[in-house]
């Protein structure tokens, strides 16, 4: 199903993760979120942008361990567990966050 | 958090009254014919303006897979017999999870089977092809297919309904064959089949690049240091190492998973043994198993051969994960061996818990038991290990080793009930291909009986954590058991209680 974002289409799988990751913008995580009731704060985009930085360089979504060591050093020691990603992303942080950073859904035994 | 009902936990097991048709609505998402062809399955697209594309079965889809299903009736005596030997005792129906969590009676191991086995009745037995009604067989259509599909992704090849079955039919077997048929029609899963098409594309289920992998190895490397300050390693292709260490890339990745890792890099640092990973066979596990893909299984399986010889290792060792354990002890040499390069004075290929236990019992292992003090656990025997392999050089060793690892590193373990543990384990809900997010309901309620059991062992024992060595049950147990009332960090690795407990040479805790 596409999801519209300023007026574009942009076309998602059945999960509803991007299919053209090229394609992200912004706005299309605002969109996501708004469908899920979630109102992204600044701290959901340091998550996001850090999950971007990362698939730039590696290709693939960080390790739980290393998402939680980095926001830990962005947000504060207090934030660096996956307790706190649960809080900001309830559906997990490797899928939710993932989906609204136009990356692929981790697959496998996760 | 979920728009069906999440089963009550009861103290005692309960048998519930079917209701028909609860779980015909579910059926995970078919896989797209690109995945497929990657598989050499076969696949058909149709598109749709402004909607998601649907896949369809191909073209002569009926007479392919009548063709397939006597293709596996030759290829496997056992599919043979499983298809003509049900004498409808019923012993098997209340003793699977799905049935007991969805109360759908085509969840009842015989009657799922049935979906199969009254089309194999139409097509290849004599009075099927005469008089079908007095035999229940019936044709293969479109609806046939769709209910197979359905129903044989509610199934968790867990062969839990096996164990109690007089004549020994193997549901597993009967499942998979029904999924090779429906791959070879467009049909199949997409979870399952993208992700043997990772592992031939990137080398693992994950999609885990070799620089990312080397990426978290490093970071692992640098984070023990960090909390121990001792120089424990995480080598990768390292050419020559004694022992090659293959582990489901959830041990990269999830949680706890990962303390898992840990824990088998401190017990190589602390005896002293020279190891490594492959990027090549940066996966232990084998979807082609899940799949009823011989030759899937087979090509995922070389890659293990290939990265043995190239790295020139004497062993290989297993890491955590149930489904690799039963292709890697049960089928690795037919699949890839003969695996006459490596040292036979040990087990070809060896579990992780063989290995830790053997040096827990020399001694060489500094464990203090204490650390672990704040713990009360359990061990959730995972079904493909349980039912399906062994461990170590007798019989019953699979439930033996890993237990006698953890009581090795803890005070405190207890099991939970009889009939729930051993080879009458209960599958954690979510193994055989299923831990997909579309099948979330399936899991939800299929964890039922586990979860019950667990619940009862944490009221009248004060079990706290729950420890198993099945990435897919981690992963099922941290996600699902939430719904219960669990939280996730009461799922534990065994050898993340293991990293707990040993202490390493040099090693100096952090203060807290």
């Amino acid at each position: 199903m596409p999801i519209e974002v300023n007026g574009k289409s942009f076309e998602t799988d059945e999960e509803g993760y991007l299919v053209n990751l090229g394609e992200w913008e912004p706005d299309c995580a605002t969109v996501m979120a708004a469908a899920e009731d979630q109102e992204l704060t600044e701290n959901h985009w340091e998550v996001i942008n850090f999950l971007r930085e990362y698939y730039d360089e590696y290709q693939i979504a960080p390790a739980v361990r290393v998402l939680t060591k980095a926001i830990g050093k962005k947000l504060g020691k207090d934030k660096g567990n996956s307790k706190y990603l649960y809080e900001l992303f309830p559906y997990g942080p490797g899928k939710q966050a993932c989906k609204y950073a136009g990356l692929p859904k981790p697959t496998g035994c996760v | 958090m979920a728009d069906y009902e999440v089963p009550e936990l009861k103290e005692y097991p309960v048998v519930p009254l079917p209701v028909e048709g609860t779980m015909e609505h579910l059926s995970p998402f078919v896989a797209k014919p690109e995945f497929q062809e990657a598989l050499n399955y076969v696949g058909k697209k149709i598109e749709k303006e402004g909607e998601m594309p649907e896949y369809v079965l191909v073209d002569g889809w009926h007479d392919k897979a009548i063709e397939k299903m006597g293709d596996l009736l030759g290829r496997y005596r056992g599919f043979q017999v499983f298809m003509d030997s049900c004498v409808k005792c019923g012993a098997c129906t209340d003793k699977c999870h799905y049935f007991i969590g969805t109360k759908d009676p085509k969840n009842m191991p015989v009657a799922r089977q049935d979906l199969l086995r009254s089309v194999y009745r139409r097509y290849f037995t004599f009075a099927g092809k005469f008089f079908p009604k007095l035999v229940g067989a019936r044709d293969l259509t479109e609806d046939v297919v769709q209910e197979w599909y359905s129903y044989f992704h509610q199934c968790s090849e867990c062969r839990r309904c096996s164990v109690f079955c007089p004549y020994g039919i193997d549901t597993a077997e009967v499942t998979m064959a029904a999924r090779e048929i429906m791959a070879h029609i467009g049909k199949g899963q997409k979870y399952n089949n993208e992700i043997i098409g990772k592992v031939f594309t990137i080398g693992n289920n994950l999609g885990l690049p070799e620089k990312a992998l080397a990426n978290v190895l490093e970071g692992l490397e640098e984070d023990v240091e960090y909390d121990i300050e001792v120089p424990v390693k995480f080598p990768l292709d390292k050419k020559g190492a004694d022992i090659l260490l293959v582990t489901p890339s959830a041990d990269f990745f999830a949680e706890p998973h990962i303390d898992g890792l840990i824990g088998y890099a401190k017990v190589f640092h602390a005896t002293n043994t020279s190891w490594t990973l492959s990027s090549r066979a940066s996966e232990a596990a084998n979807f082609g198993l899940f799949i009823g893909s011989y030759e899937n299984m087979q090509r995922i399986s070389m890659r293990i051969r290939t990265a043995a010889l190239e790295l020139g290792v004497k062993r290989i060792v297993y890491g955590e994960c149930g489904h690799a354990w039963r292709v890697g002890y049960s089928f690795l040499n037919t699949l890839a061996g003969p695996f006459d390069f490596l040292d036979q004075n040990y087990p070809v290929p060896q579990h992780i818990c063989e290995f830790t236990l053997d040096k827990l019992q020399k001694g060489e292992l500094n464990i203090d038991k204490s650390r672990n003090d704040d713990k009360t656990v359990t061990f959730h025997d995972s079904c493909n290990v349980a039912r399906a392999s062994g461990m170590g050089n007798y019989p019953g060793g699979q439930f033996d080793i890993p237990r006698a690892v953890i009581n090795a590193v803890c005070n405190n373990y207890v099991d939970m009930e009889p009939g729930t543990t051993h080879d009458a384990t209960f599958c954690c809900g979510g193994g055989g291909g299923l831990l997909t997010d579309d099948l979330m309901e399936l899991r939800v309620k299929g964890i039922l009986p586990r979860a019950s059991a667990l619940n009862n062992a944490v009221n009248e024992n004060g079990v706290t954590h729950m420890a198993a060595i099945c990435a897919i049950c981690k992963s099922q147990f941290t996600k699902v058991l939430p719904y219960y009332g669990f939280t996730m960090d009461q799922i534990v690795s065994v050898h993340q209680l293991v990293s707990e407990a040993i202490i390493l040479e040099g090693q100096v805790d952090p203060e807290d």
